[in-house]
């Protein structure tokens, strides 16, 4: 007999509310709720519940809710009861726990231990309705120094450049691990956003590639759907070298999702799995990856910008200095909250470093280094609010990636189930009577509407601190003060305590 | 004219659209809870909806009056309760006399009784009743029923 796992959550009906419509039960892919014929009652199956709020949001007499069972283990402060039940998964199962989404863990959280400045009396705020507030941004290598010709005209020698009406884009998100619905909605939003949107390993639909000019499109270890055109498709190139949520583990998309489109995009036999190597089998130094680095800028013509996306792991600033040298124009780092289609529970929570540390120490190393012009940063892995942007960018990031944000935008509770191919929102599933229910044109709406949303908060929150432009802020680490922080941490922040 | 269209491909077969036509066209209290005043005009009560999904495995979506322009349900009116207001075929349930032979006459099959029986009723788009706008479209959680200007002519 299996040892026994108690449901984790519970659906709560009221019944005065409930008047038996069923559309919770049509609505949830989970089998939750079921409909007694001989009673005329809805029942519940609460060992099914994943606690999406699927059903919570249609109810139209809001008579349900999800609660986080009160049953309990005997109190113990070192075997929590969500670990014994884990304990017990394996011991049924003998498996490796899957998890979906980013670290859930209470792990600190540097951004909200960080303060921001604002002008008074000596240095005038500025009011971004009445003056001009200029947000948009260039990612890519900058030149130091000036050429002229022959004749004493400046030379044009600037590479290729991306141009973003403000420094936030939409990171990679594979089609296969997201749904064809949720592309669509993160191209249409990126397009009307003047931003960009990452189509992730999985390769580009065909019915994507009218989005080239506001998609960057991954190369990663699987390759998939790698070919010329898909390069010139876009309008950067990244190489995926590792994930915030699965430092050194690679991807694997089951065969059941592997089918129809999803296959053929990433030109894979249907129903095989899509496995993605942990590492790049090609490259096994910051040599090699300079190899792929110009291999690539060879394959566009020197038109893309390349991306190199790291995961941020113990050493990432000595790495990130390697990679600025292999000749990528930007690096994108991704913390260990950044999220997942599926990762093993364990190192997802406990593999990897906070991104605030590792973009502070890797702006600062590239600073030191010389080469911080080299490249344009940007940087992901729980950018949650418009806060987390601003202090990402006064840490010295160029610009942010956002992704579980974004999901959440289009209607994702985080109820962490990504893996199980059951999403009832439509985002992480690949079941055509599920992907119908993202209608991409509310998707695109609510991603526009957060974007502009957090750009207008971005205005005001400089405007307080008398910067008009996001180039003022970029690295401008005066603007943040620690609170509740040790020496070590304020020192990697490069940041000062509160009161100082 | 605006008229309401369903978007097959975005149906998602909820029926939810359903349930708030027969709650608009119940009476409600100005200023109420929304949803307690559904709940209680719905508990435990068999609804008549002038909208229904249609649906088998591979299609559904969501149907109501298409307001022709020559409605079959006017012509055989025996009591003359069938009229065209301002582009917008009604039913004048005083002049009804609750015959049904709209119902038979309906090539969509989107009249129903009445719940009392007396009187046949259909989709006039919210016209009449306390929601203003069509209830289907303002609570579809997918954009699959839409309320549109009728683009040709």
């Amino acid at each position: 007999m299996d040892l026994y796992v108690h449901p984790r959550f519970e659906v709560l009906r009221s019944e005065k509310k409930c008047i038996c419509c069923r559309v919770c039960e049509r609505q949830c892919a989970n089998g939750a709720h079921g409909y007694d014929e001989s009673a005329g009652t809805m029942e519940s199956y609460d060992e099914k519940c994943v606690n999406c709020h699927r059903c919570v949001a249609l109810c139209p007499t809001k008579a349900l809710k999800i609660a986080e069972t009160s049953h309990s283990f005997r109190q113990n402060a070192n075997w929590s009861g969500h670990t014994i039940q884990e304990l017990y998964l394996q011991a049924n199962t003998g498996g490796v726990l899957l998890s979906s989404m980013g670290n859930p863990r209470p792990l600190p959280s540097y951004f909200d231990r960080i303060l921001l400045n604002a002008s008074q009396v000596t240095n005038p705020s500025i009011d971004p309705l009445r003056e001009p507030m200029e947000t948009r941004t260039f990612l890519g290598k900058k030149n130091q120094t000036v050429t002229r010709d022959t004749r004493g005209r400046l030379k044009d020698n600037m590479g290729a450049q991306l141009e973003l009406r403000a420094p936030i884009m939409f990171s990679a998100m594979s089609l296969g691990s997201i749904s064809y619905n949720a592309h669509a909605s993160l191209a249409n939003a990126a397009r009307e956003l003047g931003i960009f949107y990452n189509c992730g390993e999985g390769g580009l639909h065909k019915d994507f590639y009218k989005y080239g000019p506001n998609t960057i499109v991954q190369v990663a270890s699987g390759r998939f759907g790698v070919h010329q055109p898909y390069l010139m498709a876009g309008a950067a190139v990244e190489i995926k070298m590792g994930q915030g949520a699965k430092p050194g583990i690679g991807g694997h998309l089951p065969g059941h999702k592997n089918m129809g489109q999803i296959a053929a995009t990433r030109m894979t036999p249907e129903g095989s799995d899509a496995i993605s190597p942990a590492p790049h089998h090609d490259i096994y130094s910051i040599e090699d990856l300079r190899q792929l680095v110009y291999s690539l800028k060879e394959a566009t013509g020197n038109t893309k910008p390349i991306i190199v996306k790291i995961a941020a792991v113990h050493n990432v600033a000595a790495i990130a200095s390697g990679v600025a040298r292999s000749g990528a124009d930007i690096i994108a780092i991704d913390g260990f909250r950044g999220g997942t289609g599926a990762a093993p529970t364990r190192i997802r929570d406990n593999v990897g470093i906070p991104i605030e540390l590792a973009l502070a120490s890797v702006d600062q190393k590239l600073r030191d280094e010389g080469i911080r012009s080299d490249v344009s940063l940007v940087v992901g892995g729980s950018i949650r609010s418009s806060t987390d942007w601003v202090k990402a960018i006064a840490l010295g990031a160029d610009a942010c990636y956002i992704a579980t944000g974004a999901l959440l935008a289009l209607g994702c509770h985080l109820c962490r189930s990504c893996h199980t191919n059951l999403c009832n929102w439509g985002i992480a599933t690949q079941r055509p009577d599920l992907v119908r229910r993202l209608n991409p044109e509310i998707g695109a709406e609510h991603l526009v509407n957060l974007i502009k949303a957090w750009q207008h908060e971005l205005r005001e929150i400089m405007g307080g601190m008398g910067i008009n432009s996001v180039e003022a802020l970029r690295g401008n680490r005066l603007m943040l003060r620690g609170v509740g922080m040790t020496r070590e941490e304020l020192d990697i922040l490069g940041i000062k305590h509160a009161g100082l | 004219m605006k008229r309401i269209f369903a978007r097959e491909e975005w149906c998602l077969a909820c029926h939810l659209c359903e349930y708030h036509c027969a709650n608009a066209n119940l009476p409600h209290k100005e200023g109420g809870n929304f949803n307690a005043e559904m709940a209680r005009n719905l508990k435990g009560r068999a609804i008549r909806p002038r909208i229904r999904v249609e649906e088998d495995d591979r299609v559904h979506f969501a149907l109501s009056c298409r307001h022709c322009d020559e409605p079959a349900c006017k012509k055989s009116c025996i009591s003359g309760a069938i009229s065209m207001i301002n582009g917008v075929v009604c039913i004048d349930r005083d002049k009804c006399v609750g015959c049904y032979t709209c119902i038979l006459a309906c090539p969509y099959g989107t009249i129903v009784p009445s719940d009392d029986g007396h009187a046949a009723q259909k989709c006039e788009l919210c016209m009449q009743n306390s929601c203003g706008e069509p209830a289907c479209v303002a609570h579809c959680p997918n954009r699959a029923i839409v309320y549109e200007e009728v683009l040709d002519e």
